[in-house]
């Protein structure tokens, strides 16, 4: 029978919750790396046993973890205790090693952004926000970090080099953090393409690469955002989540700091999808893993009050690709409750009935075994959850 | 042999307990006792201080012999205390968080 793994970052360790294919019974494992926020965990569809880990501090900075055996243990990639340095070799304990690319050979080196002051800030690296393993290779994995940049990894996590094509594109001297830092937060792999890629950058937008991450266009062509000088600039909008069906992956929803949107062109063109939502605001989406038009998003009140209308946490689905939405509030809290839902804090399994998760500020874990009909519980007091994963395993 | 005492969380890191011993060859200042520890602990490169710059990371610091040690000059020589092996090399993580 089919098994679930749910990878749960949270604000002081991550949790590894397992179940088998009905997602009544959950086995909970952690905290592992108490006391460390650990912004996102995600596993290689290529290996499911392979797990990569982002864990920081404010004191101790970086530290990429990597799992070999399904999260049962774990260890820092190339750090071996008392390996000796090998010149020439092999190197080791540069595994949170990430040094934004000033070389000549990248074309265009960037060393600043726009500040909220408007004065160009120097780069500087903070946090490895998400984590993407490559779809056909394990060693392979793409981090996106704080302050805005995409690096990968050819030798399972041990050292980084970052893509500078996309801070090197005109665009960037332009982008500006937005109030939770300038990340890039979102990672798509096209399955049916390996040389495109998406991502997104709060608060930059959203941008495309045809040429496996040599050079990147923005895709924000429709975006409206209120909070910036000219509300359909070429970058600049603060894009929370993006998703994607693996079926059409030209096809992408954006819950954007206000609004839902849609484009079927790989984002050369977005329409809003709104709706009838009661509001538009929110951090995550998601799509359904087997039907591309079903959209999952959990409005929240506004960008100053995060938290759900009137104290009740619902998920609302479109079963039409967007503009109808429907709320689902079984099982789900429905008074009093003041929790914000992050926006890599929701995933779907792929089971023949599609399971939703998502994770809350609050430190609950809420699990859907019908396409979002009913929630429970997994846990209900984790420290606050930042993001969420799931394996669909054999 | 320098005594060497990590915060818990670096403990963890390098799978170690209590003080860490760590040989200097040469003089022994803060620079050669972090290299030498770094060298020794590889996964601890970074938490300490930045991988490029070597600059200690703001919210840790360095005790020695009941006296901060964390403006000092990195290659100052620490005391006969520490390189006898009578005091240990601290480092601590500051308070904040509330």
């Amino acid at each position: 029978m089919s098994k679930v793994r749910v990878l749960v970052g949270t604000r002081k360790g991550a949790f590894i919750l397992s179940s088998d294919g009905k997602r009544e019974k959950w086995d909970v494992s952690g905290p592992h790396f108490a006391g460390w926020e650990i912004y996102h965990m995600k596993g290689s569809p290529a290996n499911p046993d392979r797990l990569y880990a982002s864990q920081t501090s404010g004191w101790f900075g970086q530290i990429i973890q990597r799992s070999d055996d399904g999260g049962k243990t774990w260890h820092q990639p190339g750090s071996a205790t008392n390996e000796p340095p090998a010149p020439g070799g092999r190197p080791v304990g540069m595994s949170n090693m990430f040094v934004y690319d000033a070389s000549e050979q990248s074309g265009k080196p960037l060393t600043t952004h726009q500040w909220y002051d408007g004065t160009q800030h120097p780069w500087e690296f903070k946090r490895v926000w998400h984590l993407e393993p490559s779809l056909t290779e394990p060693d392979t994995v793409y981090a996106g970090i704080e302050d805005a940049a995409l690096f990968r990894s050819t030798d399972g996590g041990q050292t980084w080099k970052e893509l500078p094509g996309l801070r090197g594109s005109d665009t960037g001297p332009r982008w500006q953090p937005g109030a939770g830092g300038m990340c890039l937060h979102t990672i798509l792999l096209d399955p049916k393409d390996p040389r495109r890629m998406f991502i997104a950058i709060s608060a930059a937008g959203a941008f495309r690469t045809d040429d496996a991450g040599k050079t990147w266009k923005p895709i924000n062509r429709g975006l409206r955002s209120e909070h910036i000088p000219d509300p359909t600039a070429e970058v600049g909008h603060c894009v929370h989540r993006i998703a994607q069906h693996r079926s059409r992956p030209n096809t992408l929803f954006m819950q954007k700091h206000w609004d839902v949107m849609r484009t079927d062109d790989a984002g050369d063109n977005w329409r809003e999808i709104s709706g009838d939502l009661p509001t538009d605001f929110g951090f995550v989406i998601d799509v359904h893993a087997h039907e591309p038009e079903t959209v999952y998003v959990v409005p929240i009140k506004s960008d100053s009050e995060h938290f759900p209308l009137e104290g009740k946490l619902r998920v609302y689905r479109s079963r039409t690709g967007g503009n109808e939405w429907e709320p689902l509030s079984k099982g789900l809290p429905q008074s009093d409750c003041y929790v914000n839902v992050l926006r890599d804090a929701m995933a779907v399994d792929s089971l023949d009935s599609c399971g939703v998760y998502f994770g809350t500020t609050g430190g609950q874990v809420y699990a859907s075994a019908n396409a979002g009909n009913n929630w429970a519980p997994i846990v209900r007091d984790l420290p606050a959850v930042l993001s969420v994963e799931v394996q669909t395993l054999p | 042999m320098i005594r060497v005492v990590l915060p818990q969380h670096l403990r963890t890191l390098a799978r170690v307990s209590g003080e860490v011993m760590i040989e200097v060859h040469g003089q022994a200042t803060q620079r050669s006792v972090l290299d030498a520890l770094e060298n020794s602990y590889p996964m601890l490169r970074g938490t300490i201080r930045d991988h490029v710059t070597h600059e200690r990371r703001p919210f840790l610091r360095f005790f020695v012999c009941a006296e901060d040690w964390s403006h000092e000059a990195p290659d100052a020589p620490l005391p006969k205390e520490v390189t006898s092996g009578a005091e240990p090399f601290l480092i601590i993580g500051a308070i904040a968080g509330g």
